[in-house]
């Protein structure tokens, strides 16, 4: 345990804003769905890295269960994203985000 | 005799106290002999492609009747080096507009995880003062490992697909993933019925625990996994994506050269850790009657025989079976091998939970999968008799059989 | 400055140029490449943090499962090879300074803060204990269910969602 946490926590939080501007800059639906996943991705490296520094002596698992309910929910929230993304490729034939902002088509 | 009986741990433990005796820090030691061990490891990956491809191509040739390739040196048994001197000496090319890094970048990321599983397979048993064991690392996590790395391959093979910018290595490599997504699920079942059977993930522990061969104790669960696994590597009956006589090998189209062979590398690779997996998991890995016991120096040969008799098994069942359609081969894992692999987990668990007297357990499973072999059958049975008598059975379907029964089922 | 540190920041220079790559590239399957370079980034930080089950299943999930999915949809949602042209919309600035202004905060609170840390070892049989508590009434079978029916949800309803009508 020679890292100090604030090193995990910094990679964590550089992860998580990296993936924030992806989301919020990107035009193509994929390239935000990506963004998304590597915010979720720096939250889990959060938990397990709190969960070794911090609980590892409680022996209790906490920290590894919170981790593997977010990457459960991630991989849910992947699969309904891009059929999301697929069925509306095949209704506008885009996948930017920019074009598909009215109901109306 | 003992140092010649022990030969690999004492090797090992030498060299150990000779870097120590150079003064070099511990942590330098035990770094170079994980190298000299890694190196090994490697050479075994290679060594797997220059033996198993000229036996597979003699063994199907003799059970096709025929001599097979006799023209490289021995017999044809140093076919490989052709075919590399072969391979070294093609054109290597680079599609018009492809991608020239994920082009690249697809054959060197398909070899790297397969050589990567070599790392959690047990060549022999734990030595004594539990320093060392036989094998590069006793990775607690071993069994969910190799499949983690098998999944990593599929990513190379779309990357391939991709780089080539070809229409019909795209979709090759779609068919490819499609077929390598459907058996990584009942694969991953079966192995948890094993991992629930023995209580651990490692695979060393798997081979220290089982005193009867698991193939006997769970035969549903080691044919499955088989056939999972010869559906990952693309072995027939599953091969039709990237056979030589279809379809012009699929995703590798564009391929040529080194390129091409390193793909060629990396199935056979492939197919030697997975043996050497079944044999671990399945066939009691390096034990042999209690003979590793005695002589620790023979059993990474134990290891290896094995696998290579699995191998055997699995050129036995391609010279025997006819291609599977992509469909029917999907189907045959969603719809067949994913409840059956369901139905044997729920039945380990059950047994697991019952007993721990190791013999019950394992005579209650043999004969709880014996039960459940019946029961498919049945099912089995009952599904065909009500397609046939329903008349739903298609002019040209591979199902129909001999006589054909064309008369629509209203006139009957 | 041990091996421990050394390989922290080759695991951190993988991990944080992926995530660079996946939102900086223009063509979006060398973005969906970069976020497998990710994944396996983190997946190293989970080795080293001595969690290996937790790595197995980052890569089996999200390299194995996520990525190829994400690869699939890029395929299927282009008109043949054509590569992107606009890459960013149009708040790109503000969404750039939001992501700054954050991690700039960020950092400067994490390095400041004295963290409760423990030295230990990991529990022995972590594994065992990891399975205990995701099936214990007294710990979290509620979650485990309720991400399973999620998973079931998700699965019927993705399948829904992309078929051809």
């Amino acid at each position: 345990m020679q890292v100090p946490l604030s090193w995990y926590l910094v990679v964590a939080a550089a992860l998580f804003c990296i993936g924030l501007y992806g989301v919020l800059s990107r035009r193509n639906a994929i390239g935000i769905l990506m963004g998304v996943e590597l915010m979720l991705n720096a939250v889990n490296v959060n938990l397990i890295a709190f969960w070794r520094y911090v609980e590892a002596v409680r022996a209790t698992m906490t920290g590894q269960v919170f981790a593997i309910i977010v990457i459960t929910v991630a991989a849910a929230e992947a699969a309904v994203g891009l059929a999301l993304i697929i069925a509306i490729y095949r209704n506008r034939r885009t996948v930017d985000v920019t074009e598909v902002d009215e109901l109306k088509l | 005799m003992d140092y010649v009986l022990n030969l690999w741990v004492r090797l090992a433990t030498g060299l150990y106290d000779l870097f120590l005796g150079w003064h070099l820090p511990e942590w330098g030691a035990k770094l170079i002999i994980d190298f000299i061990i890694i190196l090994i490891l490697v050479i075994l990956g290679v060594l797997a492609v220059i033996v198993l491809t000229p036996m597979e191509r003699k063994v199907i040739a003799r059970m096709q009747d025929r001599p097979g390739p006799n023209r490289a040196w021995p017999y044809g048994l140093s076919q490989a080096f052709a075919d590399a001197i072969k391979m070294l000496t093609k054109e290597m090319i680079l599609p018009h507009r492809a991608d020239r890094l994920i082009y690249t970048a697809a054959p060197i990321l398909i070899v790297i995880p397969a050589l990567m599983i070599y790392a959690v397979l047990p060549f022999g048993p734990q030595a004594a003062d539990a320093k060392l064991q036989l094998g590069a690392t006793n990775l607690n996590v071993g069994v969910l490992y190799f499949v983690a790395l098998g999944s990593i391959a599929s990513i190379a093979i779309l990357m391939a697909g991709w780089g080539s910018n070809n229409k019909f290595a795209l979709l090759g490599a779609f068919r490819v993933v499609n077929q390598l997504i459907a058996y990584e699920v009942p694969m991953i079942l079966s192995l948890l019925a094993v991992v629930v059977l023995t209580g651990t993930m490692s695979t060393q522990r798997i081979v220290e625990v089982q005193s009867i061969p698991y193939l006997i104790v769970m035969p549903i669960a080691a044919f499955t996994f088989l056939a999972s696994a010869m559906a990952e590597l693309n072995r027939a009956p599953f091969d039709l994506l990237e056979a030589e006589s279809e379809l012009v090998a699929g995703y590798q189209v564009e391929y040529g050269g080194m390129k091409f062979a390193m793909f060629y590398i990396a199935e056979y690779v492939n197919i030697l850790s997975t043996s050497i997996l079944f044999s671990a998991l399945f066939l009691g890995g390096y034990k042999f009657f209690g003979l590793e016991r005695v002589a620790p120096v023979l059993a990474p040969f134990i290891v290896l025989g094995k696998a290579v008799s699995v191998f055997f098994f699995m050129l036995w069942t391609r010279g025997t079976f006819p291609r599977i359609r992509l469909d029917q081969l999907v189907g045959f894992a969603w719809k067949f091998l994913v409840p059956l692999t369901l139905v044997n987990l729920v039945l380990t668990a059950l047994v697991v939970k019952l007993s721990a007297n190791p013999w019950a357990q394992a005579g209650l499973l043999l004969l709880g999968n014996l039960i459940t072999v019946a029961v498919t059958f049945l099912i089995l049975g009952l599904v065909e008799r009500r397609q046939k008598s329903a008349g739903s059975v298609v002019h040209g379907d591979p199902q129909e059989g001999i006589s054909v029964n064309l008369t629509p089922a209203a006139e009957r | 400055m041990s091996m421990q540190h050394v390989v922290f920041i080759i695991l951190s220079a993988i991990a944080l140029i992926g995530a660079l790559g996946v939102v900086l590239n223009r063509r979006l399957f060398r973005s969906a490449l970069f976020l497998v370079l990710s994944f396996v980034g983190v997946a190293g930080f989970y080795i080293l943090l001595e969690v290996e089950l937790l790595a197995m299943i980052q890569l089996l999930v999200y390299v194995g499962a996520i990525a190829i999915l994400i690869i699939f949809a890029i395929m299927l949602s282009r008109q043949a090879m054509a590569t992107d042209d606009k890459v960013l919309n149009e708040q790109w600035i503000l969404g750039g300074f939001v992501a700054v202004a954050l991690l700039a905060t960020l950092v400067y609170v994490l390095v400041q803060v004295n963290w409760p840390v423990v030295e230990a070892a990991v529990p022995a049989n972590s594994i065992q204990r990891l399975g205990e508590s995701l099936v214990s009434p007294n710990h979290f079978v509620l979650p485990f269910e309720v991400a399973s029916v999620l998973l079931l949800v998700a699965l019927v309803g993705a399948v829904i969602i992309a078929r051809e009508k």
